[in-house]
């Protein structure tokens, strides 16, 4: 279905929205990815996924509290949206029903 | 840590800030910043850094930077209308500033028209002619006593030769007799009228428009082209071609073709027919029987167009040749290194050759008027800046609010030049408006026929720029001045204005007030050259004395008849031949020898030939010897002289003393003996010192052309006119009767000076006025704010005196200072400009004080009207508020 287009990397970044819940701002969710997933985040790929997810309507951005170093600027703080939350489900089950058509000689997978 | 030190490098932060769209440039900084300091305190601030410039430069991608229109619509028209609403208000709240403004502006910007219109007219004279950039007069030129000269008459043999041996180096060429003034006849009707006798390809070459026929209608033997004008008021709604027209009585010419008359601004505006070359040959039978190879007779004018390729200067150097000397002139010619030069189109109007030198008139003329164009339009901006700083006090409040509010300096500064534009544009409209009406009395002035190009782009491009650069220059200051105030101390009002707030403003007044004393001065020496050349002893009388000028052959052995029946017709006292008008220097010659002649001294006299009455009609101021005398046969070898010459001569007693012409022609020595001294008569311009001049009686050189007719004293004219006329009509029928007054003629030697004078009096009034308008607003505006002040000092007992002499004494003293300044600046300037006449009046420092207690009376009574004002006012009024 088109209308929930979603990449790989706007998957992951909803996904970490949805683990922070309502802690997710910029240096969180790229901390959370970075850890999680041991993979480098840079800032300009991280902003510009939130700024087509929010496009998308798929998360919302809500302004918030400031630090100490932040220097007085707002954290923008994400949520996923009702949209959104519809949007990784499709994927997950897109992805679900795919594996469950496998044959599972097909894959070979080593099973530990 | 201060806050500086934890900062990433700046100038990243600010391209970050500069690219980032505005609704995530917070939220994103803020990221940046918080792991830029998380960094800091991990890795250090190299790698900080760096991963800081990293991450900016990684963040420059589309979804991040902003859009190229701002977001948020922010709609800057509504502002714009803002600011000219406010000024609009404040137009209508101060009507009388917005008055003087306005109309100072105006009456500036109706000159700068006036005079732009008047430069262009100058500028764009002869481009009529389609081939303007081609076309040039064959002149001669060279340098005698290290002046350049040109001249522009050359001799038969040059046209020829051009025609016949170089006429690859040009397109076309076109020769013209000198400008005759011949009668024309067709039928009944016959109009003595100016025109040239010219080459077939004259038409085509300077691409007259043609009405009728084509431009080649000049081709035909005996053919004629009329101006559309004279055509109709020769032939009326009568169809001209083809039609045969008799010139002076003697050749048939036929009509065919019309154009139109040639514009003003051209050289040949006043030609009203151009007749074909043979008919200049046959009327001229001396051209071919003695001056075809004459090297000497100089007396036709050459154009030539030449081929786009060319340059004039290649075109110059390719012709060189075809200029050839007589065998006695030609050491002449190689000392003062005569030879031909062309003489283009663009140079004939605005640096012409008066009698071979050039006059510098038209061009400095063109540079004067452009100039005081300027500088009565700088005079008007001034008025503006000072009323606009002036008043400032007033909305230094505003000023304060709105930088309070958030308004930039920038946005202020925008503010005020929208004010001084709206201004500009009110009163280039009410210029325009000012200018239609005043043209009609400006072409008069200027003798010109200008019209205001209403259609034109360029016009309006033109009228546009005015503005702007008008609103700028008349808009800064007060736009920098406003919108410098510091916020707080303009809304506490308690600001200082210290001798330095005021200078500027006194400094714009001396200037405004030194243009206008330096225009009150020229003006003033300008009408006293005026009064002294006319006021100069003329040496005959000039009322009541009529010329006609003997045009066609008729007028030959008709004169005694003429004379006798004149002088029985009762108002006419005598009647005289003479070879010019009393008023001109007809002709000059050299040659002259005498007793103590000093053979180095060139003796070069204006001679004329005269008839035995002359000197009793003209009425010359005799004061030696006698008149010539009819009954004294003796007399036809008698000479008299004019005062200069006896001089020039040296001669103690001239009376019967011999003097000897030889002649150039035939190398004839004739003898004269000297029979009286007159006066020095004013032959030529009144300007110039006297020329020495003799006049012998008529017999010899010089055909005696003009009849002079000396009215009965008290005989008015109108009834004398008529019973003339008859006269004329009688003795010769066939000539039209055409006369000329002799004041009017020498009325007409002052018209260029008049004209100027009347031009710089305009010039003068408008400046005073523009001055003394800026005056009055100041001065109104010093008494405002000194209201309370005026109040206190009435309540301790002032005079109206006392507050009259207080306010007046700053302007005073401000133009005095101006005075000071410009009247060593106008000294100069005038004994400049009277160095263009020999017979001169002597500056008088009488004049200049003179214009300089003008000045300050002009100032007091401005000035006066707002101090009594202020004086006589009750305090108990002014000191009621607060």
């Amino acid at each position: 279905m088109r209308k929930y287009q979603l990449g790989e990397f706007e998957e992951i970044v909803m996904l970490t929205i949805a683990v922070l819940h309502k802690k997710a701002y910029g240096v969180a969710i790229k901390n959370e990815i970075q850890t999680r997933l041991s993979r480098k985040v840079s800032m300009g790929a991280m902003h510009s996924a939130l700024v087509r997810l929010e496009n998308k309507g798929f998360i919302q951005s809500t302004e918030g509290d400031s630090s100490e170093d932040r220097m007085g600027r707002p954290k923008k703080y994400y949520e996923v949206t009702a949209f959104g939350s519809k949007a990784i489900a499709h994927a997950k089950e897109t992805r679900d029903s795919l594996w469950r058509s496998i044959p599972t000689v097909a894959l070979k997978l080593k099973t530990r | 840590m201060t806050a500086n030190e934890k900062m990433p490098p700046r100038i990243f932060l600010r391209f970050f800030r500069w690219y980032c769209h505005p609704k995530l440039v917070n939220s994103i900084e803020g990221d940046l910043l918080e792991e830029y300091q998380v960094h800091r305190r991990t890795v250090g601030k190299m790698q900080a850094d760096a991963r800081f410039v990293m991450d900016v430069i990684l963040l420059f991608r589309p979804g991040i930077i902003r859009p190229p229109q701002p977001s948020h619509k922010v709609n800057p028209i509504i502002m714009y209308k803002s600011y000219f609403t406010i000024a609009w208000r404040n137009l209508l709240r101060n009507g009388g500033y917005s008055f003087i403004n306005i109309g100072g502006l105006a009456i500036g910007l109706t000159i700068v028209i006036l005079n732009a219109l008047w430069i262009w007219d100058e500028v764009s004279y002869n481009k009529y002619h389609e081939n303007y950039e081609r076309i040039a007069q064959v002149a001669e030129t060279g340098y005698l006593e290290g002046k350049r000269f040109l001249r522009t008459s050359q001799t038969y043999s040059l046209g020829t030769e051009l025609i016949e041996n170089y006429h690859t180096h040009f397109k076309r060429v076109a020769r013209t007799s000198w400008i005759v003034v011949p009668t024309i006849a067709a039928g009944e009707k016959k109009a003595n009228t100016v025109g040239l006798y010219v080459d077939s390809s004259m038409p085509g070459m300077f691409t007259f428009e043609m009405i009728e026929g084509t431009r080649s209608a000049l081709s035909k033997p005996q053919s004629i082209i009329l101006s559309s004008s004279f055509a109709k008021s020769l032939f009326g709604y009568d169809d001209p071609v083809n039609k045969t027209v008799r010139i002076n009585n003697t050749v048939d010419a036929t009509v065919t073709g019309v154009y139109n008359d040639l514009p003003l601004n051209t050289k040949f505006s006043n030609i009203k027919f151009f007749g074909s070359w043979d008919l200049f040959l046959l009327q001229n039978p001396w051209i071919e029987k003695r001056a075809l190879h004459d090297l000497r007779n100089h007396f036709i004018q050459i154009y030539l167009e030449l081929h786009e390729a060319n340059t004039f200067s290649e075109a110059t150097s390719a012709l060189a040749p075809a200029l050839k000397f007589d065998p006695a002139d030609a050491d002449e010619a190689k000392k003062i290194q005569k030879r031909l030069a062309l003489y283009p189109m663009r140079d004939w109007h605005l640096y012409p050759y008066a009698r071979g030198e050039l006059d510098r008139g038209p061009i400095v003329m063109v540079t004067l008027v452009g100039a005081i164009g300027l500088f009565i339009l700088l005079l008007a901006c001034i008025n503006f800046m000072n009323l606009s700083t002036a008043r400032s006090e007033k909305r230094r409040r505003e000023v304060g609010i709105r930088k309070t509010i958030g308004s930039v300096r920038s946005q202020l500064i925008g503010q005020f030049f929208s004010e001084s534009f709206l201004i500009v544009l009110f009163a280039l409209i009410m210029a325009l408006a000012l200018t239609s009406l005043c043209l009609p009395a400006f072409n008069d002035l200027a003798g010109k026929d200008i019209a205001l190009p209403w259609t034109s782009t360029a016009f309006w491009i033109a009228c546009l720029t005015v503005t702007i650069v008008t609103s700028l220059l008349a808009g800064s200051y007060p736009a920098l001045y406003l919108s410098s105030f510091n916020p707080i101390t303009a809304l506490k009002g308690n600001h200082r204005t210290g001798r330095l707030a005021t200078l500027p403003r006194k400094v714009l007044v001396v200037v405004q007030f030194s243009i206008s004393v330096i225009l009150i001065n020229c003006t003033a020496v300008i009408y006293q050259q005026i009064q002294f050349a006319k006021n100069r002893p003329v040496g005959y009388d000039r009322d009541g004395l009529l010329m006609i000028e003997k045009r066609t052959s008729d007028f030959y052995d008709k004169y005694d008849v003429l004379r006798a029946e004149l002088k029985n017709s009762g108002v006419v006292e005598e009647v005289s031949e003479s070879m010019g008008m009393v008023t001109e220097a007809m002709s000059g010659n050299n040659g002259w020898d005498w007793q103590g002649h000093d053979p180095n001294l060139e003796a070069n006299f204006v001679t004329l030939a005269v008839s035995h009455t002359h000197g009793k009609t003209v009425n010359w101021d005799l004061l030696a010897g006698r008149d010539f005398s009819i009954d004294n046969p003796g007399d036809s070898s008698g000479i008299i002289i004019n005062e200069a010459a006896a001089k020039f001569m040296g001669l103690e007693n001239p009376i019967g003393e011999r003097l000897t012409w030889k002649w150039w022609v035939d190398g004839r020595v004739l003898d004269y003996k000297i029979l009286g001294v007159i006066k020095n008569p004013v032959m030529d311009s009144p300007y110039d010192s006297d020329q020495p001049a003799v006049f012998y009686l008529k017999g010899f050189n010089g055909t005696p052309n003009w009849i002079h007719i000396r009215i009965v004293p008290n005989v008015h004219i109108a009834d004398a006119l008529p019973l003339i006329e008859n006269v004329f009509k009688k003795v010769i029928p066939s000539a039209p009767f055409d006369y000329k007054f002799a004041d009017d003629e020498y009325a007409r030697m002052f018209a260029y000076e008049e004209r100027t004078g009347k031009l710089a009096t305009v010039f003068t009034v408008l400046a005073i006025f523009i001055s003394c308008l800026g005056l009055f607003g100041l001065a109104s505006f010093v008494a405002e704010q000194r209201t309370k002040e005026i109040g206190i000092r009435k309540v301790l007992g002032a005079t109206v005196m006392n507050v009259w002499r207080m306010l007046s004494k700053d302007f005073i003293i401000l133009v005095l200072i101006a005075c000071a300044l410009s009247v060593p600046l106008a000294y100069y300037l005038m004994s400049q400009w009277l160095q263009n006449y020999s017979y001169r009046v002597d500056l008088s420092l009488w004049t200049f004080s003179l214009t300089c207690v003008v000045a300050i009376l002009i100032t007091i009574c401005t000035v006066s009207f707002q101090a009594i004002k202020a004086g006589v006012a009750n305090p108990v009024r002014s000191l009621r508020y607060d």
